[in-house]
């Protein structure tokens, strides 16, 4: 499914990196070549960012996620009914054999995301390398999408808004969500999400190009079994869960 | 439906030049201030005056769209080029008050200003937060304070 | 004042235009008190969250634009199938079209969050977006039922009117399936996603449209002391009757097949036992009194004799289309999404419970604007147009 990857650019970096970087590590060269992206150039669909996230190795209790998203972008991390979240953990418990996991739910980032399919002015757009966004540009603040998101992913702005992070712009009357932190991801860097539960030395959570076999989330959905949320919707996440 | 675009732009085009030239008209009977854009950084805008005076719009669009649809990062018309550069001395934002950069003009010439509500009007605090939120505490009170609630 | 510009029977009511006009007005300015009040604070000053994203706006709302497709259906069997009784009601019929569809979108644009970018929204086009064809078919209606009522109206265009009401009917059929498919293609939610959902609501327009047409034409009559015949209400009364049957024919199959499927039980048992108010306001409201008690009152003996009994029949129609629009539109989104199915969910957005929803005054204020503006509109064109149905009972039926 998402590792079918288009092989030819990259075969032919590779071998390129190969080639040039035989005796100066080229593991690392390869890895410049293939992750980082000059400011001029655009997302590629030759890169599809997803996300692994480990429920056995997330904390119950543990907010470091969530609290990272809203400094990384602003939110006020209050939890009104009508307050943004665009990160939240969630308990899950089987109703029949009362098993629990916990886990951090967010925008999935769904290939065939229902949120585009339904915005009328093509508002929510999914960019070339997979993230799901929102043009505030062109969003007229319906909530439609709110309506067709399986995962209650999204959040309509309710009052007006002050002194955000310029590189997240967000105000009033739009509907938002999770960016995998398209701010960072451009820079190379990872999503604030990640940065944290690493940080905490929980490692539950890990970020990456499911298109490029050689990356760590590639080798992890190799090895490891994870499933989609609502895989019977057929959406294709870029989010995906191991150990429920 | 490109077309009807088309014929729209043209539209706000012909409104724009009429209330360009009904500019001088005003200045003759009402005494209106001219803008005084003092607030910059450096001697040269990233194109002249001219072009940036009429264009701006259409750069920071056409900007716009490349960025959050396609992931371009340049920053040459970026709108956070504009508030780093313009930003004022006394307040430290483009558009808090009458007088800073982006109210001062786009007051005088009545064009409603729509990019506030969303972007930040205030360069960005630089790169280490915790010694630089010492440093200037009112630059950017929505990180200081209530995030980790 | 207008007498000069006035054609229809009703011109020396001066007094009782200008007190309706007022009345409607004031409506309309608390209406748009509202929206300005909204507009500058953020949704934060009205009951929606994000749980509950469509509220009490948008349920006045898609009842007036699923009837509004209706109301034109009386035009419809008069121009397309032909019947006489029918025929002198096109006018008014295509009149009505306009108006209520007019009075629901400016209730569903004055809710959005950036109702100042209403252009953006009449340029930018998603054509995946059923919500977006469903703006193309909202203008299109008014441009086709425009036309149509020129044919009808005017001597030379006359000849038009037959196909040009026959493409009516047609596009009016196309927009409430589109209507109905915003629910429809809805594939999170338990209570949505469902093909029904557009031939439900076609159903459902025939039915609030026809109540609403009788309404306004026994205001009509009313105000100009005409007396309906016994035969033309006995007629609309059971065309009433037939629709609001279905209406509860097409309610039945879509709770009986949701019952059929084991993963739906929850969301029946919410919605028609459990749940909430949302139980007592599907039986009580859209059912007994949107469905059976018009029923009764429709086919007790005497009822094509008294145009009032029809009226409150027709009014309880209305009435009921309003509890059964929230039900479908507030009902559905209350209850909890299943993001993991057969697991119970807990967290800080409100995941796993039932989300519960008050409705501001302002969003009161807000929706009463729909059937101001529906008044209004039509208050006016009836005054200085032709609009009134007559009957000419000698060249009977």
């Amino acid at each position: 499914m998402t590792a079918s990857h288009k092989p030819e650019r990259r075969d032919f970096l590779k071998t390129g990196a190969v080639v040039a970087g035989a005796a100066i590590a080229p593991g690392v060269l390869f890895y410049g070549i293939a992750q980082g992206r000059a400011p001029e150039e655009g997302a590629s669909s030759l890169v599809r960012w997803g996300m692994l996230i480990d429920t056995g190795k997330c904390a119950n209790g543990c907010t470091a996620c969530v609290n990272a998203c809203n400094t990384e972008n602003g939110l006020s991390g209050k939890t009104g009914p009508q307050d943004s979240q665009w990160i939240r953990k969630l308990n899950i418990k089987h109703l029949q054999t009362g098993i629990e996991h916990n886990l951090p739910m967010l925008c999935q980032h769904c290939a065939n995301p229902p949120c585009v399919d339904v915005c009328p002015t093509g508002a929510s757009m999914k960019r070339a390398d997979g993230i799901v966004l929102v043009d505030r540009h062109i969003c007229i603040g319906c909530r439609y999408c709110m309506m067709a998101c399986p995962y209650k992913a999204r959040s309509f702005v309710h009052e007006p808004l002050a002194d955000q992070n310029p590189d997240v712009p967000r105000g009033k009357g739009c509907v938002e969500a999770c960016t995998f932190c398209v701010q960072r991801v451009d820079k190379d860097q990872q999503p604030a999400c990640v940065e944290a539960c690493n940080a905490d030395g929980h490692q539950a959570m890990l970020f990456g190009d499911l298109r490029n076999p050689e990356s760590a989330i590639a080798k992890a959905m190799l090895a490891y079994a994870s499933v989609e949320v609502r895989g019977d919707l057929g959406l294709n996440t870029g989010v995906r869960y191991q150990g429920i | 439906m490109a077309r009807f675009a088309q014929w729209l732009k043209l539209a706000a085009l012909l409104g724009v030049a009429v209330a360009f030239a009904a500019i001088p008209l005003r200045q003759a009977t009402a005494d209106v201030k001219l803008p005084g854009l003092e607030n910059r950084k450096g001697d040269k805008c990233v194109e002249d005056v001219d072009i940036i005076r009429r264009n701006h719009p259409d750069l920071l669009k056409h900007h716009r769209i490349e960025t959050l649809r396609q992931g371009i990062r340049t920053t040459k018309y970026s709108l956070k080029g504009c508030v780093e550069c313009h930003a004022s001395a006394k307040t430290g934002s483009v558009a808090s008050t009458k007088d800073d950069f982006c109210v001062t003009c786009h007051a005088y010439a009545g064009v409603h200003l729509d990019c506030w509500g969303c972007h930040a009007s205030k360069p960005k605090a630089k790169s280490a937060p915790a010694a630089d939120q010492q440093a200037s505490p009112t630059m950017n009170p929505v990180q200081t304070g209530g995030v980790n609630r | 004042m207008t007498d000069v510009t006035c054609f229809s029977a009703d011109c020396n009511k001066s007094k009782l235009f200008w007190g309706l006009l007022a009345l409607g007005g004031l409506v309309m300015l608390s209406t748009l008190s509202a929206y300005f009040y909204i507009e500058h604070h953020g949704h934060i000053v009205t009951g929606m969250n994000n749980q509950i994203v469509w509220g009490l706006p948008h349920v006045f709302a898609v009842f007036l634009i699923v009837a509004a497709s209706g109301v034109l259906n009386v035009a419809s069997i008069g121009s397309v199938f032909g019947k006489k009784i029918y025929k002198t009601r096109s006018p008014l019929s295509g009149l009505l079209a306009l108006t209520i569809l007019a009075g629901g979108l400016a209730v569903l644009v004055l809710d959005l969050g950036r109702s100042d970018r209403i252009i953006v929204a009449m340029t930018h086009y998603n054509f995946k977006s059923i919500f977006a064809l469903n703006m193309i078919f909202y203008t299109g209606f008014f441009a086709i039922v425009g036309l149509y009522l020129l044919t009808l109206m005017d001597r030379k265009l006359k000849p038009w009117s037959h196909p040009v009401g026959f493409l009516a009917f047609l596009w009016r059929l196309a927009l409430t399936t589109a209507t109905g498919s915003i629910f429809g293609f809805l594939v999170a939610r338990a209570g949505y996603n469902s093909a029904l959902y557009a031939p439900m609501f076609i159903i459902y327009s025939f039915a609030y449209g026809l109540a609403c047409f009788l309404v306004v034409q026994t205001a009509m009559y009313k105000w100009n002391n005409i007396q309906i015949d016994e035969y033309v209400l006995g007629r609309i009364k059971n065309l009433l009757a037939v629709f609001v049957a279905a209406s509860l024919y097409f309610t039945a199959v879509l709770h009986l097949t949701n019952m059929y499927f084991a993963k739906q039980w929850d969301f029946e048992r919410f919605i028609l036992v459990e749940g909430d108010t949302y139980p007592m306001i599907f039986w009580l409201g859209q059912v007994i009194v949107g469905g059976i008690i018009p029923l009764l009152m429709i086919f007790s003996p005497g009822a094509a004799k008294s145009p009032a009994r029809i009226l409150i029949a027709a009014l309880l129609v209305i009435v009921g289309g309003h509890a059964q629009m929230y039900v479908t539109i507030v009902g559905v989104q209350a209850f909890p999404l299943a993001i993991f199915p057969g697991y119970a969910e807990t967290s800080s957005f409100f995941d796993g419970v039932v989300h519960p929803y008050s409705p501001s005054t302002l969003e009161v204020m807000l929706a009463l604007g729909g059937m101001a503006t529906t008044f209004l509109l039509t208050t006016v064109a009836v005054r200085i147009l032709k609009f009134l149905p007559i009957d000419k009972l000698d060249q009977k039926h």
